[in-house]
């Protein structure tokens, strides 16, 4: 029974990589690809991880994986946000269509 | 329910891949860096799924390594994207 719980979850974390990574090829911009890619990405690891720990129990592997879980939890918003500043300051564009730039509002409001 | 295991890693390698095609194609220096980055978080699952097939608790400790030094690196990338030094 713990098996095919662990499993389930498994399956859900693959299914949100997928998907993650299929955002990452169709996406037309860079901040619509960091939008996709690590938000669903880093959920589906955290899925992946959860059924680790199901599968192995509070041994010493489940609590490795539980330690792993909250590292990724803490740092993959920290490291997109990081990106996606630094392309914003290294002046890629946004995607045509994109209706709204807060944070170039913000930058000119400051320097004006 | 081994197969489906298998079944669970083939989709992560498919994605690996797609990560892989990012980097190629990528136009600018940020989509290599989010493609990067996003490689290294999908290993870390990888890493897992493997201590689940195999049995060994050895690859736990890989993915806990990795997802650490993906994390240094992807800092490293933004701040030279920003056009600073690395102790700024």
């Amino acid at each position: 029974m713990n098996n095919l719980i662990a499993y389930i979850f498994m399956g859900i974390g693959v299914g949100f990589n997928f998907f993650g990574c299929l955002g990452l090829i169709r996406f037309p911009d860079i901040y619509n690809r960091l939008q996709a890619g690590t938000k669903c990405v880093t959920l589906g690891t955290i899925f992946i991880l959860v059924g680790v720990m199901i599968f192995f129990g509070f041994t010493g592997t489940g609590s490795k994986a539980l330690l792993c879980l909250l590292f990724i939890l803490i740092t993959s918003p920290t490291a997109a946000h990081a990106i996606s500043k630094g392309a914003h300051r290294a002046g890629v564009a946004l995607w045509k269509k994109s209706v709204v730039d807060k944070y170039k509002e913000d930058k000119e409001g400051t320097r004006g | 329910m081994d197969t489906a295991l298998q079944v669970f890693l083939g989709i992560l390698f498919v994605c690996c891949f797609f990560c892989l095609w990012r980097i190629l194609r990528g136009p600018s220096a940020p989509d290599r860096t989010v493609a990067i980055d996003i490689l290294g978080i999908v290993i870390v699952g990888f890493c897992a799924l493997m201590a689940v097939i195999t049995g060994k608790d050895f690859f736990i400790n890989v993915a806990i390594v990795w997802s650490l030094v993906s994390f240094i690196g992807t800092l490293a990338l933004a701040k030279y994207l920003q056009g600073r030094d690395f102790d700024e």
